[in-house]
């Protein structure tokens, strides 16, 4: 698998027409044919596809994928120290906490909405909150997100001045106590982290819904309610914990598209995460950078769903004694 | 049998809406040149930013363009970009799909390693890395939409296939010693169709959304070509002043989005014995 994703990801930077070099050497127009001779060679861009290709794999085994063009040299993934000890923290170091935070903030809010509205869809199936959940839910699916972002933008940030519209911290960020330094970041991470939510929202409502509605229809719920059982416990212990197991899967699938949709909340609210770092990097045809990224990202999506196969076995034991396939 | 389907599915009330909207915009894109009050490209120094009124329904952009024009002329843009990739991801789709869930073996596993690496890179990832070292261009976007959005369709057709295989009148074909290409194409095909229609009138919607994101980036269509993205990328930077910049052809994305998602849930429905009329 990983050797795919690298190879693909690879092989697409060198779709690009042009030089890279021509890139950095037009910042400096003095760059004679001979210096970019040598940042070829810096970089073994002189050297056949299949060997930059074997150079690269060799270091991204040891997690090393070399370091920016544009950005000051900066490390792609790790901080390195130099020899006089000046530690430089790597782009992915410092951008993947920050869209980490905002996913898992963003799943968070996502389940907690959820799963009560997928039970309630479920439960007054073609009552008139069903619908109303299902038309939530077509509208979910269908609004840009860059256009909800733009909406709020202007009616929270712009019209009201309610919430911050760019970045993560203030400007006087570093002069503020812990608490006020909290609430801070918290508001500049509202929209961020609630708009891209919308969407996975309808997905997973939705989700829940049929998983609900396969479930009560089963015999054992009939049993259940044949013997008496009030239906509050019907629908939460013996229903509920089958019809959310489905969901540990599609959360762990849900992940490249929440890793991928955070370019466009990123871009629009400054956030300087994965995201954003991408979006310039491409801008800049910054080859490791976004070389890297690629494969962090598909790596992230495939330790998601090992998490996700992990907690399906350890919260069904069918899965783990192998009766089912999962 | 596919029209009683067609018919059935537009007795649902969502799905007879979406269909509606879907017959709306194509229209309105189609006569876009012919109905448009002025011409898109067209800027009037005298008339920048105008709010909407009599003259100009949606007001008037940064450089004096009328937005309703361009607003016109953007849809043939977002429809023709979604229809050209899904043609592309659906072909690509039933192709492989076939070829795995017919012969089966190393084949199948093969092609099934492919969708899972794709399906494990983040594909909004993937699509800007790709768009923006080609030089954007409208080509390139439908290509690249098409180009890695077509494993939903294989993983789709292969398992109808692998179903289908098992049936009676496909394996009395094979007895009669049908050819491979006979029985894809004559029987196994014409079967799974009602699945892979409903899967593309879902792709359109995704590659409508999909390539107004990429034209807002500025990955996307380029200016001064008017897409509904790249409308709403100049009312990002005017959004202080001039909200219908951005009100206009965010609403228009959504409409259209909107329709083909009823519509393809609205088949689904009406395909799927399961959500019939029971419960």
């Amino acid at each position: 698998m990983l050797i795919g994703i690298s190879l693909i990801s690879f092989f697409i930077m060198h779709l690009a027409p042009g030089d890279i070099t021509n890139n950095e050497a037009s910042f400096n127009p003095k760059a004679s044919e001979e210096s970019r001779q040598k940042l070829r060679e810096m970089y073994n861009l002189d050297k056949p596809v299949i060997v930059q290709y074997s150079l690269w794999l060799k270091r991204m085994i040891s997690l090393d994928f070399g370091k920016s063009f544009a950005s000051h040299q900066k490390p792609v993934f790790w901080q390195t120290t130099d020899k006089d000890g000046n530690v430089t923290k790597g782009l992915i170091q410092e951008a993947l906490p920050i869209t980490l935070l905002i996913n898992i903030l963003g799943l968070v809010i996502i389940l907690a909405l959820a799963i009560p509205l997928g039970i309630i869809a479920a439960r007054k199936y073609r009552g008139w909150q069903d619908r109303s959940i299902t038309l939530f839910n077509f509208i979910g699916f269908s609004i840009p997100g860059f256009w909800l972002s733009l909406l709020l933008m202007y009616w929270l940030g712009v019209m009201n001045n309610w919430l911050p519209i760019s970045g993560i911290h203030s400007l006087d960020y570093e002069t503020l106590d812990t608490w006020s330094k909290i609430k801070d970041t918290l508001s500049h991470l509202f929209m961020p982290v609630v708009i891209p939510s919308v969407t996975g929202l309808a997905g997973i409502t939705l989700f829940v819904k049929n998983g609900m509605l396969d479930v009560l229809n089963q015999d054992y719920i009939t049993t259940a309610r044949a013997k008496g059982l009030a239906e509050q416990k019907v629908v939460y212990t013996h229903a509920l914990r089958n019809a959310l197991l489905p969901l540990i899967t599609i959360i762990g699938l849900s992940i490249p598209g929440l890793i991928g949709g955070s370019v466009i909340a990123e871009t629009i609210f400054a956030i300087p995460g994965m995201g954003k770092l991408f979006y310039d990097a491409v801008l800049m045809r910054d080859f490791p950078v976004v070389m890297g990224i690629l494969t962090i990202g598909s790596a992230l999506t495939l330790i998601g769903n090992l998490i996700a196969d992990l907690a399906y076995a350890w919260a069904d034991p069918r899965v783990r004694r192998g009766v089912v396939q999962s | 049998m596919n029209k009683n389907i067609f018919i059935k599915a537009l007795s649902n009330p969502l799905a007879f809406a979406g269909f509606i909207i879907i017959v709306c915009v194509f229209l309105l894109a189609i006569l876009a040149p012919l109905i448009s009050p002025y011409d898109p490209d067209f800027f009037n120094v005298k008339e920048i930013l105008l709010p909407p009124s009599a003259l100009h329904w949606m007001g008037t952009d940064g450089l004096g363009r009328d937005v309703l024009s361009r607003m016109l002329h953007g849809g043939r843009i977002s429809l023709l970009v979604g229809l050209v990739a899904v043609g592309i991801s659906t072909t690509i789709g039933i192709l492989l799909g076939a070829i795995a869930g017919y012969y089966r073996g190393w084949v199948d596993t093969v092609i099934m390693r492919m969708v899972d690496v794709m399906l494990s890179i983040p594909s909004f990832f993937l699509i800007l890395a790709v768009i923006a070292f080609l030089t954007p261009s409208i080509i390139n976007i439908m290509v690249v939409i098409g180009l890695t959005s077509w494993m939903g369709v294989t993983r789709l057709v292969r398992a109808e296939f692998l179903s289908l295989n098992e049936r009676e009148f496909v394996m009395a074909s094979r007895t009669l010693a049908a050819k491979d290409i006979r029985l894809i194409f004559v029987h196994l095909l014409p079967n799974s169709l009602t699945p892979i229609i409903v899967s593309s009138v879902l792709g359109v919607a995704s590659a409508v959304l999909l390539e107004s994101g990429l034209s807002f980036l500025g990955l996307g269509v380029q200016a001064p070509q008017a897409s509904w993205g790249n409308i709403l990328t100049d009312g990002k930077e005017y959004i202080q002043f001039a909200w219908w910049l951005s009100l206009f052809p965010g609403m228009a994305i959504l409409i259209t989005v909107l329709g083909y998602n009823l519509l393809g849930e609205g088949l689904r429905d009406a395909l799927d014995p399961r959500s019939g009329s029971s419960h």
